[in-house]
């Protein structure tokens, strides 16, 4: 099969297994997009486990636990999907470690208070579940089935993250400033989350059926979904220019690319500091992993 | 070693590809395969085979050499014939 073949066989619909004939580059460019996923929900972690000691109540510390749980465990599941692609799990925690390969922006940044971790489990598991369940649809087959698991469990975590909203809405003055204050700091990340813009056509996992959505389309839909669900509250989204068309397009502020573009090439605000916290927990693990498996070969 | 795991999300349901694990031996496996398919209760049974051990066949339709349409479906049109058996029987044309 050609390269051209392959592009005609996977946009037909054709779906491609682990150890089937593929194309150099669409290997690697599996190899890095679903890196760069596994890597997003190891680090992805990090923001939420700062909470789980202060979480506010015992049912909340164990809900933000589990999600925890299911997050490391969907990286484990990535991972695997990668290594068999040809790149070791072991290669994919080094790369991440050393800050050579990507994770997603949302993760580089801080989470000040307790609506912070609201709004991460409601918006950002929100804007991500999106993104995955058009992957559901992925020319790469063993990719799509763990998705359909993944978006399972993330559709727990944003139940969590909307009662977690709605409790501090009910609450004090307090805790509703908390809310809209978090909303005012994740907002810019979340629109920049799906992406720049490109044309579908221009983009080679696009053609591929690696994605099956174009960037905008998945901001669209996130904004769709969402938008009248944070009005309905009394929240401010901070973006004048957010409105909804009589098409139902939504227009809104050009999202910062620059910023995007900076904090996923390691320089946002916290990207030094969690990448610490993980080369030291790998650091300061290693004698475990050493242990069971020799213990078990 | 890579196991592959197949999930039954009820009794009496067909057994489905979830995903594949890496395990040093089948205790290990077995727990992996429990974090990542039965934490919720998702899954009824599981099966946990070492990836080697799954014999895959691909293509593995017996080809159409000859006409064995009486195998599906579409093999029978019994429209005409009972429109005829009916005429012959006196009987009211329902469907």
């Amino acid at each position: 099969m050609t390269e051209t073949e392959f592009e005609a066989y996977v946009q037909d619909g054709g779906q491609v297994e682990a150890g089937d004939p593929m194309p150099e580059a669409y290997r690697k460019a599996l190899v890095k997009f679903i890196e760069m996923h596994g890597n997003s929900e190891l680090m992805g972690v990090l923001p939420e486990r700062e909470w789980i000691l202060r979480a506010p109540t015992l049912q909340r510390k164990l809900a933000l636990t589990s999600k925890v749980q299911d997050e490391v465990g969907h990286a484990q599941l990535i991972y695997r999907v990668v290594e068999d692609l040809g790149k070791p799990r072991e290669a994919c925690l080094e790369d991440l470690v050393a800050g050579k390969t990507k994770f997603h922006n949302v993760f580089h940044y801080p989470t000040k208070t307790w609506g912070d971790v609201g709004v991460i489990a409601w918006l950002v598991d929100a804007a991500a579940i999106i993104s995955q369940k058009a992957l559901l649809k992925c020319s790469y087959a063993p990719y799509a089935r763990i998705m359909k698991k993944i978006c399972w469990e993330e559709s727990f975590h944003i139940l969590h993250g909307r009662d977690v909203i709605l409790t501090m809405m009910n609450g004090t003055e307090e805790q509703r400033e908390l809310v809209q204050e978090a909303l005012a700091r994740w907002w810019g990340p979340l629109m920049q989350f799906h992406g720049n813009p490109i044309p579908a056509e221009d983009d080679a996992m696009y053609r591929w059926r690696i994605k099956s959505q174009a960037n905008e389309e998945a901001r669209q839909q996130f904004l769709d979904g969402y938008v009248p669900q944070i009005w309905e509250l009394g929240l401010t989204v901070p973006d004048p220019k957010l409105r909804q068309g009589k098409d139902g397009i939504w227009e809104y502020s050009e999202p910062d690319w620059e910023e995007l573009k900076w904090v996923v090439t390691g320089h946002g605000p916290e990207t030094e500091r969690r990448l610490g916290f993980r080369r030291t927990s790998r650091a300061e693990t290693a004698w475990v992993r050493r242990a069971v498996l020799a213990n078990a070969a | 070693m890579i196991y592959e795991v197949f999930r039954q999300e009820r009794e009496g349901q067909p057994f489905q590809h979830g995903g594949s694990l890496e395990a040093p031996n089948p205790t290990f496996a077995e727990a992996y395969a429990r974090e990542f398919y039965a934490r919720r209760g998702e899954s009824f049974s599981l099966w946990i085979v070492p990836r080697d051990a799954v014999m895959e066949v691909r293509e593995p339709y017996v080809a159409d050499v000859f006409d064995r349409d009486y195998r599906r479906v579409d093999g029978y049109s019994l429209k005409m014939k009972l429109k005829e058996a009916r005429g012959r029987a006196g009987t009211p044309h329902t469907r």
